[in-house]
């Protein structure tokens, strides 16, 4: 693997950028594995990288049907934050942003994180209530999160319209540490650290099948390129988790949905942060390639297309044109969806299933690419260890039927 | 935007309905008799079906009445959409 670095940067410039290698090799799947990953986005692709780094399991493959990071990895809104209610999640998604702020350097490669701070408006007394409470509970946990004034919004974000509104903005929570990253270059960066550490990344390998022995324990996965032998299955597959585990004969509680976001077209920098109003429902951020990126809600009904009905996006743009009028003449350049896992409780599953060897991290519903570090890491222990890691252990698949759900979507801490 | 043909007013864009979930689900019978694993299949189990779902809808901006649906999740395409108690076309 050639290191990047200013110097190799340098070096390949003089020589007009010819000699740069593939970042990963394309292999053929081979007839057996110690572990196997269906999926190959940020979640998988990551959970392979911390398998061969941190716990030796280095004969690995990441199967994908398409492309890597051509699903929910390349097409959410780069939101990092983790300011959630509840000790499970704010641990769960602040363990994810400690490994963000150090990720460029554990992979050398440029994730293009910027913890440029997102603020979660408030427009209501209740939302004011809501948010205080989710400020004092994070500070609680050790996530930072503070509460501003109308005026200290808009001080912290410039084109913000805090009064001339339907909903006024009547507060804010501020999370400094949270921002954006560059969402290919987690599924680029990963993909190369795992197949340096061995790692054999296989796209355009749809699993068909899962076969089980007779102890009922996971033997083998039927590919479109072939049977390909494993004891230990990990299936991170977001949108299509259901469809996999079907295959073993798991059900899974979660509900499809497409949710959709936009991009503008490129200007100069003039948005400092990210913006979430969970009330009026939109949220936005500016890419360093300086497209406004803006994140609509999911459609009301389940779906496998990956694209949904234009009133749902439109109504995002209806709330971003009322908090930020100075938008209202950008156009829109690309509109798109990604079909999202939505679990009961809104809480992500992470951890064993029924059948022995087979180990699933899904129910990541609106809000994964974040957590996607977090997730890889508890998820490799997990299949390194046949047990959760502490972190994981609440997010099991027995927690609906022994009611110990984490209720997130109830706390209203995200944008659903 | 869909285009929802409810049984009873005839063909009508998708904001004027909300969204019911898979349906014939039926509650248990017996609550006291149902154990933790049928309840958590009545609760949060459900199909998810990458292919035709059977699935309630409401016409919340029209009649107001429930209906049923089959539509086709690889597509969107609505197959049929049928009364509650009816039961479900074949396809």
């Amino acid at each position: 693997m050639t290191r990047f670095s200013a110097l190799s940067l340098l070096k390949m410039g003089l020589r007009g950028q010819r000699g740069w290698q593939p970042q990963w090799r394309s292999p053929e799947p081979k007839s057996a594995y110690d572990a196997v990953i269906v999926g190959g986005g940020g979640h998988g692709l990551g959970s392979a990288y911390y398998l061969a780094k941190e716990h030796g399991v280095r004969n690995v493959a990441v199967l994908e049907k398409g492309w890597i990071g051509g699903g929910n990895t390349g097409r959410n809104t780069t939101i990092i934050r983790s300011n959630y209610l509840f000790a499970e999640s704010a641990a769960l998604y602040d363990h994810a942003l400690k490994l963000w702020e150090g990720l460029s350097q554990e992979l050398n490669y440029n994730m293009m994180f910027s913890q440029r701070g997102v603020m979660m408006l408030a427009h209501t007394v209740h939302d004011a209530q809501v948010a205080r409470r989710h400020v004092h509970a994070n500070r609680a946990a050790g996530v930072d999160n503070e509460w501003l004034t109308p005026e200290e919004a808009r001080a912290f974000c410039p084109p913000l319209n805090i009064g001339d509104i339907r909903y006024p903005v009547l507060g804010a929570a501020l999370q400094r540490r949270g921002g954006t990253a560059r969402h290919d270059a987690v599924a680029w960066g990963y993909a190369r650290g795992a197949d340096a550490l061995g790692v054999d990344i296989i796209e355009n390998c749809e699993v068909t099948g899962i076969r089980l022995d007779s102890r009922g324990a996971v033997e083998a996965l039927d590919t479109t390129r072939g049977r390909i032998r494993a004891p230990r299955v990990g299936v991170v597959a977001a949108g299509h988790s259901s469809v996999i585990m079907a295959m073993a004969g798991v059900a899974l509680p979660l509900e499809s949905y497409p949710l959709q976001a936009l991009v503008s077209e490129p200007v100069k920098p003039v948005f400092p942060c990210v913006v979430m109003s969970n009330t009026i429902h939109a949220y936005i951020s500016q890419s360093d390639k300086g497209e406004l990126v803006i994140g609509a809600g999911t459609d009301a009904y389940t779906s496998y297309t990956q694209r949904g009905g234009l009133h749902i996006p439109s109504h995002a743009l209806e709330a971003i044109c009322e908090l930020f009028p100075m938008f209202r003449r950008l156009k829109m350049l690309r509109n798109w969806g990604g079909i999202v896992d939505v679990s009961p409780d809104r809480s992500p599953i992470i951890g064993k299933t029924p059948v022995p060897g087979l180990y699933v991290n899904c129910g990541w519903g609106t809000g994964g690419f974040k957590a996607t570090p977090g997730s890889a890491h508890v998820f490799a222990w997990t299949l390194a260890h046949d047990e959760p890691h502490p972190i994981n252990a609440p997010f099991t698949l027995e927690r609906f039927r022994d009611g110990n759900l984490i209720d997130e979507a109830a706390a209203a801490a995200v944008a659903h | 935007m869909l285009l929802i043909e409810c049984p009873y007013c005839g063909e009508r864009p998708e904001p004027e309905f909300v969204y019911g979930g898979q349906a014939h689900i039926a509650r248990p019978a017996q609550p006291g008799a149902t154990s933790p694993d049928e309840w958590t299949q009545f609760l949060y189990l459900r199909s998810n079906v990458r292919g035709v779902h059977a699935e309630r809808w409401r016409h919340s901006h029209g009649c107001g009445r429930f209906f049923n649906a089959l539509r086709d999740t690889t597509t969107d395409r609505f197959l049929a959409t049928y009364r509650v108690g009816e039961r479900a076309p074949s396809t």
